[in-house]
C-alpha cells in the first residue's frame, strides 16, 4: 500500500486539468501573439482562462498576470509594492515571522536595500490578529504581506479583517494564498485583498504556472523584461497548456470546495485524534482555524528525517520540518516561529491529505506513525534520559 | 530513496548493536539535541579488546546508519584499532554519504573516541587528551552559537 500524504508539497494532477491541457500541445499550439488563426485561437483560450480564473477568485480579469508559479508571484508582488512605496518615500513593510521563503527572502533583499521590515509574532497557535497589523502600520508603511494559510502548519489568518485594516489605513495588502486557493472560499473583492499569489500545482493543476493578481492602480515592476506579453509586465511566450490546465483545475476545485473540505477535514480530525494518543506529542498550529488537509505534529525524543524514511518504507509519503530534510542546520522556521524549541522542531511530521485520502488510509497512517515513533524512541538516548528523569519533557 | 546508498539504508533499517550495556567500561555521548543529532556509545572492554559495543542514536537516517557501521567496525577489535577509526572509514564502509551528511560519520568517530576516553579515565590509564574530540570547538555538528556544550 502507498499513501500520498504530502499534498501541501504538491498534488496529483486531476484528469480534468490534463484533458484541458492536451489540445494546446499539438492542435492549438500557436503563439498567442501571432496574427494567424492558430495563434489567435491560442489567444482566445488565454483570454478565456484569464476570465475563468478571475471568476473563481472574485476579481477583475485585467488584474490577473500569469507567472511561473507562487514564488515568482510573491517576488513580483512585493518588489512592485516596494518600488511604489519607495517613490513616495515609504520604506516600511509588515509581514509575519513564518511566511514562505519566497516572501521572507525577498524581504531580506529589500532590507539590505534600506527598507525596514517588521515581522509580526505569530504566537503559539500560528495566528496573528488584525490589531497587531493596525498597531504596526506607520506613515512609512507601503505594504502588508500576510500568507492566507501556512504551508507547514495550515493555520488560516483573518485575511478579510487584516485587509480591512489595510484599506482603512491606505496600505497595499498582499497575501500569499498558495496553500489556500482551491481549498477555501476566497473572494478578492470582498476580502479587501489588493494583491494575491497562487500556484496551480497545489490544487491538482500543473507545476510551473501560477498567478499574480494586482488590483487596478498598482503598477507591477517587471522581473522579466522582453516582449509585451501580460500587458508588458511579464515577458515570455505564455505557457498556454499549463495556463489552460490551471484554469480547469481551479474551476473544478472551486466548484466543490464545500463537499471536499467537509470530507477532508473529517479525516484530518480523525488523524489528529489518533496521533494525539502518542504520549508527549503536540499538534502544531490552531486546531480549528486550519486547512482541511493539514496535520502537523511534533514528537519528543525523535528526529524527523528517520521518521520520514521509515514511514516511506511503510508506504506513507510525508514531510518534516527537520533540519536534516531541508539540507540546512536549522529546523523549520515556521516551528521556531510558533515557539517550538530546536530539539522539538527536529521531531516534526506533516501529513497533508486530499480528497483521495480514505478512512482506511487514515487508520493505517495512525498505526504506522505510532509504530515508527515508538521504535525510534526505543533507540534514542534523548528519550531514555527523558523517561529516566535525567531531563525534563518539553511536551507534556 | 536515492538520497542514500543501499548500505546506508540497510544499516538504517536494520541497525546492528542497538541498545545499552548496563555495566559498560566506557560510555561516550556526543552531539546536541538542538542540532538534531545525539550519539551514545557503550563499550565492554576485556584484555584491551572491545568484546561488546552498543549504541543509541537520536538523529537522521545517516546518523543511525553511521552509528551502526562504526560499532560493527570496532567490535572484537583491540582498543588501539578503535582509536584509529576515522570518519572517512565509516563513510567508506557505508558506500559513501551525501556531502551534507558527512558530519554524521564524524559524530560516530567522536562518539567512539569519547567512550574510549571515558574508559581510560575510569581505569586511571594515561592517554593523550589531544587525540580526543573537544565539543567546545568542534563545529562539526552545528553552529557554535547553538551548541550548548
Amino acid at each position: 500500500m502507498t499513501i500520498y500524504a504530502d499534498n501541501a508539497a504538491t498534488t496529483k494532477m486531476s484528469r480534468t486539468a490534463i484533458e484541458a491541457m492536451l489540445p494546446y500541445m499539438d492542435k492549438i499550439y500557436g503563439n498567442p501573439s501571432s496574427l494567424h488563426s492558430v495563434g489567435q485561437k491560442a489567444n482566445e483560450a488565454l483570454t478565456a482562462a484569464r476570465e475563468q480564473v478571475a471568476a473563481c477568485l472574485g476579481c477583475d480579469a485585467r488584474g490577473i498576470t500569469f507567472t511561473s508559479g507562487g514564488s515568482e508571484a510573491d517576488n513580483q508582488a512585493i518588489l512592485s509594492a516596494a518600488r511604489l512605496g519607495q517613490r513616495k518615500g515609504k520604506k516600511h513593510i509588515i509581514s509575519t515571522a513564518f511566511e514562505h521563503h519566497a516572501v521572507l527572502h525577498t524581504l531580506n533583499r529589500l532590507e539590505k536595500q534600506g527598507f525596514e521590515i517588521t515581522l509580526l509574532d505569530v504566537h503559539e497557535n500560528g495566528l496573528i490578529t488584525p490589531e497587531q497589523v493596525a498597531d504596526a502600520i506607520c506613515p512609512d508603511t507601503c505594504l502588508v504581506t500576510v500568507m492566507y494559510a501556512n504551508n507547514e502548519i495550515g493555520t488560516i489568518q483573518p485575511i478579510r479583517e487584516i485587509g480591512a485594516v489595510c484599506r482603512e489605513k491606505g496600505v497595499i495588502f498582499h497575501t500569499d494564498a498558495v496553500q489556500a486557493v482551491g481549498h477555501l472560499h476566497i473572494n478578492i473583492r470582498e476580502e479587501n485583498i489588493d494583491m494575491l499569489s497562487l500556484s496551480a500545482h497545489k490544487f491538482h493543476g500543473p507545476k510551473g504556472v501560477g498567478v499574480l493578481y494586482a488590483r487596478k492602480g498598482i503598477p507591477l515592476t517587471n522581473l522579466i523584461e522582453g516582449g509585451a506579453q501580460e500587458r508588458g509586465k511579464r515577458a515570455g511566450t505564455e505557457n498556454i497548456p499549463a495556463i489552460m490546465g490551471m484554469a480547469a483545475a481551479l474551476q473544478e476545485a472551486c466548484g466543490k470546495i464545500d463537499s471536499t473540505s467537509a470530507q477532508i477535514s473529517a479525516l484530518r480530525d480523525k488523524l489528529i485524534a489518533g496521533l494525539s494518543e502518542i504520549p508527549h506529542s503536540v499538534l502544531n498550529g490552531d486546531a480549528v482555524r486550519r486547512l482541511p488537509s493539514n496535520v502537523n505534529f511534533c514528537f519528543e525524543g525523535i528526529e524527523g528525517e528517520s521518521l520520514l524514511l521509515l514511514l516511506d518504507d511503510k508506504g506513507v509519503y510525508a514531510s518534516s520540518g527537520s533540519a536534516c530534510t531541508s539540507g540546512s542546520l536549522d529546523p523549520s522556521h515556521v516551528l521556531l516561529a510558533i515557539g517550538r524549541p530546536h530539539e522539538i522542531a527536529h521531531g516534526s511530521l506533516r501529513l497533508s491529505l486530499s480528497e483521495e485520502t480514505t478512512r482506511e488510509e487514515v487508520d493505517y497512517m495512525i498505526d504506522a506513525v505510532k509504530d515508527v515513533v515508538s521504535y525510534l524512541r526505543s533507540i534514542s538516548p534523548v528519550w531514555r534520559d527523558l523517561v529516566n528523569g535525567k531531563s525534563n519533557f518539553v511536551i507534556q | 530513496m536515492a538520497l542514500y546508498s543501499e548500505k546506508v539504508m540497510d544499516h538504517f533499517r536494520n541497525p546492528r548493536n542497538v541498545g545499552v550495556i548496563e555495566d559498560a567500561d566506557g560510555i561516550g555521548e556526543v552531539g546536541n539535541a538542538k542540532c538534531g543529532d545525539i550519539m551514545k556509545i557503550y563499550l565492554k572492554i576485556e584484555n584491551d579488546i572491545i568484546v561488546d559495543v552498543k549504541f543509541e542514536t537520536f538523529g537522521c537516517g545517516s546518523a543511525i546508519a553511521s552509528s551502526s557501521m562504526a560499532t560493527e567496525l570496532i567490535k572484537g577489535k583491540p582498543v588501539s584499532e578503535a582509536m584509529a577509526l576515522t570518519n572517512k572509514a565509516v563513510a567508506e564502509a557505508l558506500d559513501g554519504l551525501p556531502a551534507h551528511k558527512l558530519h554524521c560519520s564524524v559524530l560516530a568517530e567522536e562518539a567512539i573516541k569519547a567512550a574510549l576516553e571515558d574508559y581510560y579515565k575510569k581505569n586511571g590509564l594515561t592517554y593523550d587528551p589531544t587525540l580526543f574530540p573537544n565539543c567546545a570547538n568542534c563545529g562539526h555538528c552545528c553552529k557554535a552559537d547553538q551548541c550548548g556544550q
